[in-house]
């Protein structure tokens, strides 16, 4: 099959189990559609790797750009889809909202749909269009509880998530009128061709332009101090949301910042737009260290640790070179594989003790050996210790920044990292081990379907911490090759 | 590029519209009844529409007619009506907690003007194109950008919230219609389909907040901090 085939099916595959849940609206059924519709995207997405070679190859009028870069993105969000889908069948029966429940998985293939068709988009306008889509989406998947609480985090969302997003719509536009200075008034506004152009961009209005991109869809892929809509989205959607939000959307809005990063370092400005991008990594963790540490909210702990890692991704794009970037595209995969983990255990635990507050889950060991075993591993992992694939990943991004241009962010990174390792052992200290004041009931048992992705997500990540593919670094590498032409 | 050779009546007529849309953002800015807010920003949608049209005329971008046909009806009509239902069924007429007082918010609107001229100067000084059509559409755009900005950050109510974010999309809607108009047609289409869309989320989630928290005020939405 080929390439373009396999595009299509990939998108054609959530978008008929929208329709499907639409025109069927039996429970039943509609979980079916999004299983489905979820497995065959992670089917199509995962032979695309070994087809895609160095050559970006285009589909529909130039309109969809699958290169190395959108394709291992696409992978990671169906990895997630898929996983969340399965973690979903099992939780969303335990809400009890069988009536909607089509509502909400139209919604989810919907989200799906549009996290897949985000990093495809070649032209900057409609990827604006499609990061635009997904928020729209995701506001009433967030809202989906209907409590006072969800609505509250849906429309701090919306609005947080707009107003960035249009800063991000005047930064397109400059970099469509820099353009305009070279080819003059209509052309064609891919990636490739404002990266053609950029030598010949007036300098300043390109850095203008990157700033303001870089804060708009920095705002999407919750880096402080754009971040604060973040914990309270994912504390307040139902868990397989949170981790579609986590582990899917934010990387496919660091897309758009990784190639905008790409067009505006072929004009040569020095380090100013890498300098940028670090300071708000840096910040990223800082902030996330500090909420972390003396959290109470076991889904706002996992939300807060999202924003830390997207720091740190931000971190390993900004470092630039081969390790880094080699570094922040397999810390996407990870961080995808690991949020997600952590959020259905989120989720169970909240399920299973009727709360979200840490002081009141207790005895988790005990009460769920196995389930509570695969969280805290994954937790174990989250914080970047070995043997998982974040270790790596962050180890490497490190190395990366090793310069003396950028040597005191890896310094605050690793302080930063250590402080996080602490406060959020510390918090699984106390939902293990402590002993509860009064023997809080846990209630109800867990099915299957929520245990099973947890395996299905811990499993891949032991392997990738034990060992680093020689295929994935070369893919890895070749993608840092294209981003950065003159690295080192 | 379209800036550069203009009749003199054409960069007048531009300059007008782009002054009287920032005129009308400073209205919304100073009034505290709801009503005139979006009696403004009507207005300001139709000064868009017109300017659209002009840019159309004197450029010969002909698909900028649909632009400004389509502005005036969505922004001008169709989404100031949708508000004003939703502001008759939830029964807000004003502003109750006030951050800023009007005039403090007018000055302060007044200096980001000033901020976003030293920039376009900055700018259009970097271009060798000392054009005032320029330099004037660079401020328009980047000052309702503020001006926007300063909507959200000062008033609690959701709806004045909706037409802050609608000021943000404005800015940059005008400006770019007079720097950028060749821009392909696709992209400003679906930024009106966009908003449509936006502002029937924020419709529906309005009455949800209405329903469920009983208030439509940001200003009680603090269940989740830290």
């Amino acid at each position: 099959m080929t390439v373009g085939t396999l595009i299509l099916v990939l998108v054609a595959a959530p978008l008929t189990a929208v329709i499907g849940c639409l025109l069927l609206p039996q429970p039943r059924w509609c979980e079916a559609f999004n299983l489905l519709a979820s497995g065959v995207s992670f089917l199509c997405a995962l032979p695309l790797p070994f087809l895609v070679d160095g050559q970006a190859m285009l589909f529909w009028n130039d309109y969809i750009i699958v290169d190395r870069l959108s394709v291992w993105v696409v992978l990671c969000t169906s990895i997630v889809y898929l996983l969340a889908s399965i973690y979903a069948v099992g939780y969303m029966r335990l809400l009890k909202e069988d009536r909607r429940l089509y509502k909400f998985y139209a919604l989810f293939a919907g989200f799906g749909l549009t996290t897949l068709i985000g990093p495809l988009m070649n032209n900057i306008g409609l990827y604006w269009i499609a990061i635009e889509l997904t928020t729209l989406v995701s506001t009433f998947l967030v809202a989906f509880e209907r409590v006072a609480e969800s609505m509250e985090a849906a429309w701090k969302y919306i609005m947080v998530v707009s107003a960035g997003i249009s800063l991000a719509l005047l930064g397109t536009v400059f970099f469509y009128w820099a353009g305009t200075f070279v080819f003059g008034p209509t052309y064609q506004m891919t990636w490739a061709v404002l990266g053609e152009a950029a030598p010949r961009m007036n300098a300043i209005l390109l850095v203008l332009a990157f700033l303001l991109v870089l804060v708009g869809y920095g705002t999407k892929v919750g880096l402080a101090p754009m971040h604060s809509w973040l914990p309270d989205a994912h504390s307040e959607s139902p868990a397989p949301v949170s981790a579609m939000l986590s582990g899917a959307l934010l990387n496919t809005a660091m897309v758009g910042i990784v190639r905008f990063l790409g067009i505006t370092r072929q004009a040569n400005l020095g380090e100013l737009p890498e300098l940028a991008l670090v300071v708000f990594g840096v910040l990223s963790l800082l902030i996330g260290a500090l909420f972390i540490v003396q959290q109470r909210g076991i889904k706002r702990l996992m939300a807060y640790s999202s924003v830390e890692h997207m720091g740190v991704i931000a971190l390993g794009f900004g470092f630039g070179g081969a390790l880094g970037i080699a570094g922040a595209l397999y810390h996407m995969l990870n961080h995808s594989l690991n949020k997600s983990l952590m959020f259905f255990g989120a989720g169970n635990m909240m399920r299973a003790f009727g709360t979200k507050d840490i002081e009141l889950i207790r005895g988790v060991g005990r009460r769920f050996p196995t389930q509570g075993a695969l969280w805290l591993a994954g937790a174990v992992a989250i914080t970047g210790a070995p043997p998982f694939g974040l270790f790596l990943s962050e180890f490497t991004i490190m190395r990366a920044g090793l310069r003396p241009y950028f040597a005191w962010a890896v310094y605050t990174m690793a302080l930063l990292l250590i402080v996080i390792f602490i406060g959020f052992m510390n918090h699984f200290r106390t939902m293990y081990y402590r002993t509860a004041p009064a023997d809080t009931p846990a209630r109800g048992s867990l099915s299957g379907w929520c245990t099973v992705p947890m395996w299905l997500s811990l499993a891949p990540l032991l392997i990738l911490g034990l060992w680093w593919p020689a295929g994935i670094w070369d893919y890895v590498t070749s993608i840092a090759q294209t981003l950065s032409p003159g690295g080192p | 590029m379209l800036i550069q050779h203009l009749d003199p009546l054409a960069s007048s007529l531009f300059s007008l519209l782009a002054i009287v849309s920032l005129l009308l953002s400073f209205v919304m800015l100073g009034s505290r009844w709801l009503k005139n807010y979006l009696y403004a920003f009507a207005a300001e949608s139709w000064a868009i529409a017109a300017l659209s049209a002009a840019v159309a005329f004197y450029g010969g971008y002909p698909e900028l007619y649909l632009v400004a046909l389509l502005t005036a009806l969505f922004r001008g009509l169709f989404l100031p009506y949708l508000v004003w239902r939703i502001i008759r069924r939830l029964n807000v007429n004003r502003e109750i907690h006030v951050v800023l007082q009007p005039s403090t918010s007018l000055v302060l609107g007044a200096l980001f003007v000033m901020f976003a001229l030293s920039v376009s100067y900055r700018l259009a000084a970097d271009f060798s194109l000392e054009l005032t059509v320029t330099v004037l559409a660079l401020t328009v755009m980047l000052s309702m950008k503020l001006i926007g900005f300063l909507m959200l950050s000062v008033r609690y109510e959701a709806i004045s919230q909706i037409l802050g974010l609608l000021v943000l999309e404005n800015g940059i809607f005008l400006g770019s219609q007079i720097l950028v108009p060749g821009m392909p047609l696709l992209f400003e289409l679906v930024i009106l389909f966009d908003l449509l869309i936006v502002v029937a989320c924020f419709g529906v989630l309005v009455g949800y907040l209405q329903t469920h928290v009983g208030t439509t005020s940001s200003l009680d939405l603090k269940r989740l901090v830290g």
